[in-house]
C-alpha cells in the first residue's frame, strides 16, 4: 500500500508492506537513519519520534496507521539548514552528554518534547520522563545536566 | 634534536580542557551512520539460522527449501566456508557456522541472503535443522572436575606456612551480565571485484579481526580491509567476531554487497558477555588487622569455545584480592569450558568478579576484628615499593591506593531521606507506589579496586599512529577504534599540545592503510594511541622547527621568538611534514609456575562509596548516591573523565541489583530489554567524583587509562551497602529481592 505522511515539514510517499513499522520505513524508504533500532520493543527509546507532536517509539508503530500524520525526526528537530542545532542538541553537545551515540537522537527527541510542553520540570520529573531511554555509556549524569542546561537557557529566552 | 618539548599554554582544545568530541554534531542530529546506517548499491539482506538447544549433535541441514524461495539468493553451511572453518581471537577453536555438533543455545548453523530483511529470516527459518540433543555442562563444579578447563592460573607466594587468628570464608557467585551496548551487531561486506572486499563490522580491533577474516575466507590479509566502525557501543563485547565471517562468505559467494542486522534477541546470543563466576574464598589476619593468607578458587564460565577466557581468567588471578598486601597467597583460577553462552571480555576483564568477592571478604574481616572497614583496608593498602601479593611484582609508579580511600571517605554524605519525601520517585519502589516511606532502611558501603593497565603477560603490546602537518593544520592516523568512550577527543587535544597548532583531525584508517593500534580494551587508547600520537607528533614538530630554525609553532606558522619565520603553507609547500610511529610499552613477563614475574605494565586503583535506599518488605533497593575518588594519572579531559566514571558506574550498580542474564540450563530465558533490566535514567543514582591525579611517568601528559575502574568496584559498593542496611550476608550479585526478603541464611 500507499502511505502519506509529512515528515519534517516535507510531504511524503511511501510505498509499504502491511508489517512493516514507521521505523523501517524512515529508516529505509525515506532514508532518515536518525532514529535508531537498538531493542525493537519499545523498551529503549532509541527510535522515538514525534508524532502529532507527541513522542512514540516508531518501532512499535504501524506504518500503514502513519496516515496522514505528522513526523518529526531528529534531523527535523532543529528546523533549519543542516549545521543549525536546537537548543537541546546544543546543551547535549555541551555538556559532553553524547558518547557513543546511540541513544542520543531518540533522547534528543524526548527531552527536546519534555522542554516544549513542561518547560519547568524539576529533576525528578526530567528522569521519570526520560525514563524510556535507555543509555549504556553515560549513567545519565551529562544528559540530566543537558537537560537542565537547555531548561534554564528556554526560559532565559535566548537562543543557545 | 635538543630541542625540549614547548608547551603552549596557549593553544586551544590542548590537554587539560574539557573539549567537546568532534563527533558531537552529528551524533545529536542523527547524521553519524552507524553500522546499521550504512547502505551499499545493489545490496542484500543477511539472516542466521541458529541452533535451539544448548548441546547436539549436529544430525542434518538441509537448505534447499530457503534456496527455492523468490527473493534468496544464497543459503550457506559451514561446508560453504572457503577457507580455515574455525575462528578464534586466540585459539580457533569455534566453528564458523556449526558443525557435527551444537555446543550453546543460539549457536549459528547457516546463513542466507535475500533480497530484504523479512525475506531472508523466512529462508532461515525455512532450512531444515535435525538435531539430537545431548546432555548440556552448565554447572562449573562440574565442569571443573570433569577437566573441563580452558586455562588454569595458578599463583602461589610467600610463606606456606604463615596463618592468620582471624578467619572469615565464603562462597561467592557473581551472574553472567551482558554488556547490552546499545548498538546490535550489524555490518556490511561489499566485494572489490578482484577477489577481496571490505567489511564493516562491529570490532574493537580490526587488525585481529582480519587475521581471522582472511583465513576463514581464504584469503590474504591484504585482500581484506577491515573498515573502521561507527559502533553504539562495545564495552568487550566487539573483541571478539560475531556476524563478520558470515557476511564475508555470502558476499564473496554472490559478488555483491551483504548487510547483516542483529535484533536485539539474536544480539543477545550474538556477543560475548562477563564471566558468571563461584569463587570460594578465605582470609586470615592477624589481630592488628594485616593480611597473613588469602586462599581463592575462581570458578569463571567461559561457555564453549576460548575466545578471551584465558586472559580474563589471568586477570581474576593475579587481582584476586585487590590492592593489598598479604603474606600468603593461594590463588587457583579456573576459565571453564560448559555449554552456556560464550563469555569474554566486558569492562573489567575479569578483576570484577573477584573484586566483588575479596571484598566482601575484606568486610567480614573488619567486622570480626571489630575495625573500621575503611581502616583495614588502609592498613593493607599497596602502593609504589610494595609487591603485588600475587605476582610479587614491584609496584614501581603511582598507585594511589591510600589516597583513593581517604578522597572517598572525605566525600559528604548525602542527606537522609527526608520524613517528609514522599515522591516515589525516590523511594525503592519508585512509581509502581510499593514503598512506604517510613519503611526505608538506608545504608552505606565501601569497595576498592585494582586493575591492570594495557596488555599482560608477555604479549608484544603496539600502537601505531602516523601525523601529518599540512597546510590546514595536523592529521593523526590510526587504525584505533572510538567506542563512545572519547579516544577521538583525547589523541587530538595531545597532538594540539604537542604540535601547538590548534586545527587536528583524526582519522581512522582502515587496515591496508596503517598497521595495527591494538584492541580498544584493557584501558589502552589513552596510553597506547595517545603515545604513538604524541611521539610522531614530537618528530613533526621537530622536522618543522629545523626546517626554518624556527623555536615554536602554531596555527599561523614557524615562528623565532616573536618574528614569524613562514605560515604554515609556505612550511609545507613542499609536502607535508609526516612521521609514523610503533609505539610499545616496557615489555612483561610471562607468568612462571606460581604465577610470579612483572606481568603487567602497570596498575589503576578507585574507591567506591555506595548509598542505598532498600525496602526491606520486597527486597526493593534505591541507590541514591556513589561516590567514588579514582586515579586518573592526569586529566586530560575532565568531562570526558566525568563521563566515564558515570557510565561505568552505572553498568557496576546495574549488575549489582539488575543485571543478570538468566541461565536455565544453557538457554537464556531474558534475551531482550524487557527481561534483561538495564538501568534507566530513574535508577542512576548521583555521583560524586574526586579526580586523584599523580601523573604517570609514561602515559601521555601524565593520564593513565581509567575507565573500566569506575564500573569494578561500583558492585560491591552496593552491594556492601545492602548488606548495611539489611544484615544479610548477600554472596551473589546481583541481589534479587528474594535474597533480601527470603530466609535468613
Amino acid at each position: 500500500m500507499i502511505v502519506t505522511l509529512e515528515v519534517n515539514g516535507e510531504p511524503c510517499a511511501a510505498e509499504v508492506a502491511g508489517f512493516e513499522s514507521l521505523l523501517w520505513v524512515l529508516r529505509e524508504r525515506l532514508g532518515l537513519t536518525g532514529a535508531k533500532d537498538a531493542c525493537l520493543q519499545g523498551e529503549c527509546g532509541s527510535c522515538s519520534v514525534l508524532l502529532d507532536g507527541e513522542v512514540v517509539c516508531a518501532c512499535l508503530v504501524l506504518a500503514a496507521d502513519a496516515e496522514g500524520a505528522r513526523v518529526t525526526t531528529v534531523e527535523g528537530l532543529a528546523g533549519g539548514s543542516e549545521g543549525e542545532l536546537h537548543l537541546v542538541q546544543q546543551a547535549f553537545v555541551d555538556a559532553g552528554a553524547v558518547q557513543c551515540g546511540f541513544c542520543t537522537p531518540g533522547l534528543i527527541v524526548a527531552a527536546a518534547h519534555l522542554l516544549e510542553t513542561r518547560p519547568g520540570a524539576g529533576d525528578a520529573e526530567v528522569r521519570e520522563a526520560l525514563s524510556g531511554n535507555l543509555c549504556r555509556c553515560t549513567g545519565y549524569g551529562a544528559i540530566l545536566r543537558a537537560v537542565a542546561r537547555a531548561q534554564s537557557q528556554a526560559t532565559q529566552g535566548g537562543a543557545p | 634534536m635538543s630541542e625540549v618539548l614547548v608547551q603552549r599554554p596557549t593553544v586551544r582544545g590542548g590537554v587539560g580542557e574539557s573539549v567537546p568530541r568532534p563527533d558531537a554534531v552529528p551524533k545529536v542530529t542523527g547524521r553519524f551512520d552507524f553500522l546499521g546506517d550504512l547502505h551499499a548499491e545493489g545490496m542484500v539482506w543477511g539472516a542466521t539460522r541458529r541452533a535451539w538447544l544448548p548441546r547436539a549433535r549436529l544430525v542434518r541441514v538441509d537448505v534447499t527449501p530457503a534456496l527455492t524461495m523468490r527473493g534468496v539468493h544464497a543459503a550457506l553451511t559451514q561446508d560453504d566456508v572457503p577457507g580455515h572453518r574455525y575462528q578464534g581471537q586466540k585459539v580457533t577453536d569455534q566453528p564458523v557456522l556449526a558443525e557435527g555438533e551444537v555446543r550453546t543455545w543460539g549457536e549459528p548453523v547457516a546463513v542466507v541472503a535475500a533480497d530484504d530483511p523479512e525475506t531472508a529470516r523466512r529462508a532461515a527459518d525455512a532450512i531444515i535443522v535435525e538435531l539430537d540433543e545431548l546432555e548440556p555442562l552448565t554447572d562449573l563444579d562440574e565442569a571443573l572436575a570433569r577437566g573441563s578447563v580452558f586455562r588454569h592460573v595458578r599463583v602461589r607466594r610467600g610463606d606456606p606456612d604463615a596463618r592468620g587468628e582471624v578467619v572469615v570464608e565464603d562462597t561467592y557467585t557473581t551472574a553472567t551480565q551482558d554488556p547490552a551496548a546499545l548498538g546490535t551487531e550489524a555490518g556490511l561486506a561489499v566485494p572489490d571485484g578482484l577477489g577481496g572486499l571490505d567489511l564493516w563490522g562491529p570490532t574493537q580491533w580490526t587488525h585481529v579481526d582480519r587475521t581471522q577474516l582472511a583465513a576463514c575466507l581464504g584469503l590474504s590479509p591484504e585482500q581484506v580491509r577491515v573498515q573502521p566502525c561507527r559502533l553504539g557501543g562495545a564495552f568487550g563485547s566487539r573483541e571478539d567476531l560475531s556476524l563478520q565471517t558470515h557476511l564475508g562468505m555470502l558476499a564473496l559467494r554472490l559478488g555483491r554487497p551483504v548487510k547483516m542486522v542483529y535484533d536485539r534477541t539474536e544480539s543477545f546470543v550474538g556477543h560475548v558477555k562477563r564471566h558468571g563466576a563461584r569463587m570460594r574464598y578465605r582470609h586470615e589476619a592477624d589481630r592488628a588487622g594485616r593480611l597473613v593468607r588469602v586462599e581463592a578458587q575462581l570458578l569463571l564460565d567461559g561457555g564453549p569455545y576460548e575466545l578471551t577466557s584465558s586472559a580474563v581468567v589471568a586477570n581474576s588471578s593475579y587481582f584476586a584480592l585487590g590492592p593489598y598486601r598479604c603474606q600468603r597467597v593461594e590463588v587457583d583460577g579456573y576459565a571453564l569450558r560448559t555449554n552456556n553462552p560464550p563469555s569474554g571480555a566486558m569492562r573489567g576483564f575479569g578483576a570484577n568478579q573477584p573484586c566483588f568477592a575479596a571484598e566482601a571478604q575484606m568486610d567480614r574481616l573488619a567486622e570480626a576484628l571489630g575495625l573500621d572497614p575503611l581502616e583495614l583496608r588502609l592498613r593493607n593498602a599497596i602502593g609504589p615499593g610494595d609487591h603485588l601479593a600475587t605476582t610479587g611484582q614491584l609496584i614501581e609508579h603511582p598507585l594511589p591506593t591510600a589516597e583513593v580511600i581517604r578522597s572517598v571517605a572525605a566525600i559528604p554524605l548525602p542527606d537522609a531521606l527526608a520524613p517528609a519525601d514522599d515522591d516515589p520517585r525516590r523511594l525503592p519502589g519508585g512509581t509502581g507506589l510499593t514503598t512506604p516511606r517510613d519503611r526505608v532502611v538506608r545504608g552505606v558501603g565501601y569497595a576498592v579496586g585494582l586493575k591492570n593497565l594495557q596488555f599482560s603477560e608477555g604479549f608484544d603490546d603496539y600502537a601505531e599512529a602516523r601525523v601529518e602537518l599540512t597546510a590546514e593544520g595536523a592529521r593523526v592516523h590510526t587504525a584505533a577504534i572510538e567506542v563512545g568512550q572519547g579516544m577521538v577527543t583525547i589523541i587530538a587535544q595531545v597532538v594540539r599540545s604537542t604540535l601547538g597548532v590548534s586545527q587536528v583531525e583524526v582519522a581512522f584508517d582502515h587496515t591496508g592503510r596503517i598497521g595495527s593500534a591494538g584492541s580498544t580494551s584493557a584501558s589502552r587508547q589513552t596510553q597506547m594511541a595517545g603515545n604513538a600520537a604524541l611521539e610522531a607528533a614530537t618528530v613533526v614538530r621537530t622536522q618543522a622547527l629545523e626546517r626554518l630554525g624556527g623555536d615554536h609553532l602554531d596555527d599561523a606558522g614557524v615562528w623565532r621568538g616573536e618574528q614569524l619565520l613562514a605560515p604554515l603553507a609556505e612550511l609545507v609547500a613542499d609536502g607535508p611534514i609526516e612521521h609514523h610511529v610503533r609505539y610499545r610499552h616496557r615489555p612483561t613477563q610471562q607468568p612462571d609456575a606460581d604465577g610470579q614475574g612483572a606481568l603487567h605494565v602497570d596498575f589503576c586503583v578507585a574507591a567506591h562509596r555506595a548509598v542505598v535506599d532498600v525496602d526491606p518488605d520486597l527486597g526493593l533497593v534505591r541507590v541514591v548516591e556513589i561516590a567514588i575518588a579514582q586515579d586518573v594519572g592526569r586529566a586530560l579531559n575532565p568531562q570526558q573523565l566525568h563521563g566515564q566514571i558515570e557510565g561505568g558506574i552505572a553498568q557496576g550498580m546495574g549488575h549489582a541489583i539488575m543485571e543478570e542474564v538468566v541461565l536455565d540450563a544453557g538457554v537464556i530465558r531474558n534475551a531482550s530489554f524487557t527481561d534483561y533490566l538495564l538501568p534507566t535514567c530513574l535508577d542512576a543514582p548521583e555521583v560524586e567524583a574526586v579526580l586523584v591525579e599523580q601523573p604517570s611517568p609514561w602515559g601521555p601528559f601524565g593520564a593513565k587509562g581509567m575507565a573500566e575502574l569506575p564500573t569494578m568496584s561500583a558492585t560491591p559498593a552496593v552491594v556492601a551497602a545492602v548488606r548495611a542496611a539489611t544484615g544479610r550476608a548477600l554472596t551473589r550479585a546481583p541481589v534479587r529481592p528474594e535474597d533480601v526478603v527470603g530466609d535468613l541464611r
